[in-house]
């Protein structure tokens, strides 16, 4: 027998209680929506998971009318550290279920259940627990001495992280003594739906957060409803311009946080087993479906060759299969939309001449998959270089001097991450400083805390996330704060960004 | 200039580095190796210990770890009566199940290697190349003042081919960490040639070589990797952890990168050198992680006596547990299975 064809190890979905149908999560309560339900499927297998309510604008209203209630009659009026308790409470509920939102993560998304485990629902938890400590300490936020919360927020978010996306919208918001109304995405709202039990686990007063289940529609009634203060978004670009369109004038504060085409640029004096790594987590990570994923890989001209072949050996090593099963590296394609938007480029990408590699992999029969795909000789001006796949494509461009390598790494429309690998720091720190990128990452990829901002520039959207920057989008600034102009000149002379280094990230493991 | 000292030319070398070998020449290539990024490489080690290996694959695993097991004893309290034990524990690892592979090889220190060879009578290799399921066993001998490497070069070889010429199989030397760590790798190179010469039987074959980088004391992942390249270069077939008697000896993160090194001989020339992680390793499940770091680093073909050691004691017993729990379904105590 082989041993590299590891037996199945797959993870048991008896720790599901899930129920046949679920209601929208309004006022505390899982109430009936006035739409015609939808069915949930696992991109897996295509089978259906649970029939979900479709929220209409009706509901949206009654939704928002929730938030706006309890705004005003409780969660404005707790004090931070009465708010601060209720977080830390969701964090530890979090950690508890932890298993369980897992299973029911890569059942409903498709990605492995490694990833939901050991990446998802830890930092959903870390999220929480950060932004708790966060809730009696406002005022040091750098938003001046009494920063006031902006009342409702409306968030809507992707299918890519439903769970991780959910805690990046809520924590901030409840921590700055915002009310919520969330919409999760059509194809993945059942961890959302196990998180509003968890809230009623938890005892959160009714109405502070408040979930809205639905498509394209439902989210527009939400973002557009005259009665939400603010509207956070993670998604598409073009849903992102709409938004924006939508919201201009209305004084509703707004934080877009969307796609990306990230270059992950290799030099060659990279540390070059770790490099290869961090290329496969940059783009085959949660099949793809990052928006900051390092879907453009700059290769030092001297060394690409050889990064190439590396680079295939170690793919022919990822196991694509079963969500479910503890040893998957790759999982199944969200949706069949996705699938058919990846594999309409992929196959632009060889129409104008780019050479496609995949290593040998079955594929299961049912479900959406797409084999890890390596995209070389790869020029500037091809699609698959400048639009973003959402998949698991990656493109390969070379490059021969630093300067070429910033060049076309902000050459694109978009801003939202870059990777650079070296074992020089005074090279990495003057890269860095020319990439025009809210997230950099530093001899690794796709490292996720809750202590550093994420967030774009130009067609990446603008606002923070994480951090102290995250508390800012949801607060008023109080007496004492700089204004704006003063704000954006000192942004300017140090941009608002993180470089991330895998020193710095270490010590918070 | 000792820099320009030429080293011996030992075959590989020269190959890669070409014919004017000298000490600088072997540093300048030593130093121009790819540096390692120490969070990205522990962060791989971990991500593949977090393998699920489960029913048939795990009893496939359990079996091929006791077949890769050089079952140790290096104490100085070790006498004739102790290493007959020992290989009585290799020739029947459990009396309970027949069905229990025999471990690869026995490893003692140079003075024990006569008893060991007589205790293994046919079952003794001797010059063999063995083969999982073969049930030939053998005899590997620490050398070289093991495990401090602190003694002069003669006595070294002395020691060396004192414990061929009593029959072992397999030499497992110590590198001069001191010589190392102040940046003279022609003396550590030099040295590896000349026990690998040690090793030469009188037919004119070789004992297979071993050479400990004690990584626990390179301190460095560069290090590390320096030395694994060093130690091929010179002529070792086997490159190995540690000796077991420096905190920390083996880590998965080590073994990864000494198998990434192999790996990366083997794209160079084709040829392929073993690796043996040692001490610190007790559990069937840690096993498991380094079956896994292998087969998806080098390949699954290293999983072989000649490619792959582990070098332990009481992992042999914590493995035959598993085993006896997979047969019956339940798990069983220390005292069913022998002590040795």
């Amino acid at each position: 027998m082989s041993f590299l064809e590891y037996a199945p190890a797959p993870e048991s979905t008896a720790i599901l209680d899930l129920k046949p149908e679920y209601g929208l999560f309004i006022d505390g309560e899982f109430t009936p929506a006035a739409g015609e339900s939808f069915l949930t499927i696992s991109p897996a297998t295509e089978k259906p998971i649970a029939r979900i309510a479709n929220g209409t604008e009706a509901d949206v209203d009654r939704a928002v009318a929730a938030a706006r209630k309890a705004y005003e009659k409780t969660w404005s009026r707790m004090s931070g550290r009465d708010r601060g308790k209720y977080l830390f409470r969701i964090a530890r509920l979090v950690q508890e279920r932890a298993r369980e939102l897992a299973v029911a993560e890569s059942l409903d998304n498709g990605k492995p259940i490694k990833e939901s485990r050991d990446v998802d629902v830890p930092l959903v938890a870390a999220w929480f627990f950060y932004y708790a400590g966060w809730a009696d300490k406002l005022e040091y936020a750098g938003v001046g001495a009494n920063p006031r919360s902006l009342g409702v927020a409306a968030q809507v978010i992707p299918w890519n992280f439903p769970l991780l996306m959910l805690a990046w919208k809520i924590a901030p918001a409840l921590a700055a003594g915002n009310t919520v109304v969330l919409k999760p995405a059509e194809t993945t709202p059942l961890t959302a739906l196990l998180f509003a039990e968890i809230l009623q686990q938890a005892d959160l007063p009714a109405g502070v957060v408040n979930i809205v289940t639905g498509a394209g529609e439902t989210g527009r009634a939400l973002v557009n409803h005259p009665d939400v203060n603010k509207v956070a978004f993670t998604g598409s670009t073009a849903v992102g311009r709409e938004i924006a369109r939508s919201t201009a004038g209305t004084g509703k504060k707004l934080t877009l946080e969307l796609g990306g085409k990230a270059a992950n640029i290799v030099f060659d004096d990279a540390p070059i087993d770790q490099a290869i790594e961090g290329i496969v987590n940059g783009i085959f990570f949660n099949q793809g479906h990052v928006c900051c994923a390092g879907s453009r890989l700059l290769v030092q001209e001297s060394i690409h060759d050889e990064v190439v072949e590396r680079l295939k050996s170690r793919l022919e090593t990822l196991r694509v299969g079963d969500p479910l099963d503890k040893n998957t590296d790759v999982g199944a394609i969200n949706s069949a939309e996705q699938l058919a938007r990846i594999r309409e480029l992929s196959e632009i990408g060889e129409a104008e001449g780019a050479e496609r590699w995949s290593p040998a992999c079955e594929l299961p029969e049912n479900g959406f998959w797409f084999a890890p795909t390596i995209f070389t000789n790869v020029s500037t001006s091809h699609r698959i270089a400048r639009e973003e796949i959402f998949g698991p494509v990656l493109s390969v461009l070379s490059f021969r001097t630093p300067a070429e390598a910033i060049a076309k790494a902000n050459n694109t429309p978009y801003g939202l991450s870059a990777g650079i690998w070296s074992e020089k720091g005074s090279r990495i720190l003057a890269v860095a400083d020319k990439l025009r990128a809210g997230v950099i990452w530093a001899n690794t990829f796709n490292r996720f805390d809750p202590a550093s901002p994420f967030g774009g520039y130009k067609e990446s959207g603008y606002g923070r996330e994480g951090g102290r920057h995250g508390l800012a989008a949801y607060l008023k600034e109080g007496a004492g704060a700089m204004s704006e102009s003063a704000v954006r000149s000192r942004r300017d002379a140090s941009p608002e960004r993180a470089v991330l280094s895998q020193s710095t990230t270490k010590e918070e493991q | 200039m000792t820099i320009e000292r030429a080293v011996s030319p030992a075959q590989r070398a020269v190959e890669v580095l070409g014919g004017d070998l000298t000490e600088a020449t072997l540093k300048r290539y030593l130093d121009g190796l790819p540096g390692v990024d120490t969070v990205g490489l522990e962060q791989r080690a971990a991500s593949l210990g977090t393998r699920s290996i489960k029913t048939t694959s795990k009893a496939w695993a359990l079996d091929r770890i006791i077949e890769l097991i050089d079952l140790t004893t290096l104490e100085g309290a070790d006498t004739p009566g102790k290493v007959r034990s020992l290989v009585a524990k290799a020739l029947v690892p459990d009396a309970g199940d027949p069905s229990t592979p025999r471990v690869a090889a026995v490893c003692v220190y140079g003075d024990m290697v006569p008893y060991a060879v007589e205790a293994l009578g046919d079952a003794h290799a001797a010059g063999r190349v063995t083969e999982p399921g073969d049930g030939l066993i053998n005899v590997a001998a620490v050398a070289t003042a093991f495990p401090s490497g602190r003694a002069s070069l003669p006595v070294k070889l002395a020691d060396t081919a004192d414990a061929v010429a009593a029959g072992a199989d397999e030499i497992d030397m110590v590198i001069d960490r001191g010589a190392f760590l102040s940046g003279r790798y022609g003396l550590v190179f030099d040295e590896i040639v000349a026990v690998k010469e040690a090793c030469r039987r009188a037919d004119g074959s070789f004992a297979h070589l071993k050479v400990i980088l004690e990584t626990g004391e390179l301190n460095t992942y560069d290090n590390v990797r320096r030395a694994s390249w060093l130690a091929i270069l010179a002529g070792g077939d086997f490159i190995k952890t540690s000796t077991g008697k420096v905190a920390p000896a083996a880590t998965l993160p080590v073994t990864l990168l000494m198998l990434e090194a192999v790996r990366d001989w083997h794209r160079l020339t084709g040829e392929k050198i073993g690796v043996k992680p040692a001490g610190g390793i007790r559990s069937s499940k840690d096993a498991i992680k380094y079956l896994v770091t292998v087969a998806e680093t080098v390949g699954e073909e290293w999983l072989q006596p000649h490619l792959f050691r582990f070098g332990a004691s009481s992992l042999l017993n914590d493995v035959l547990l598993q085993r006896q729990k997979l047969s019956s379904g339940h798990y069983s105590g220390a005292d069913y299975v022998t002590i040795d």
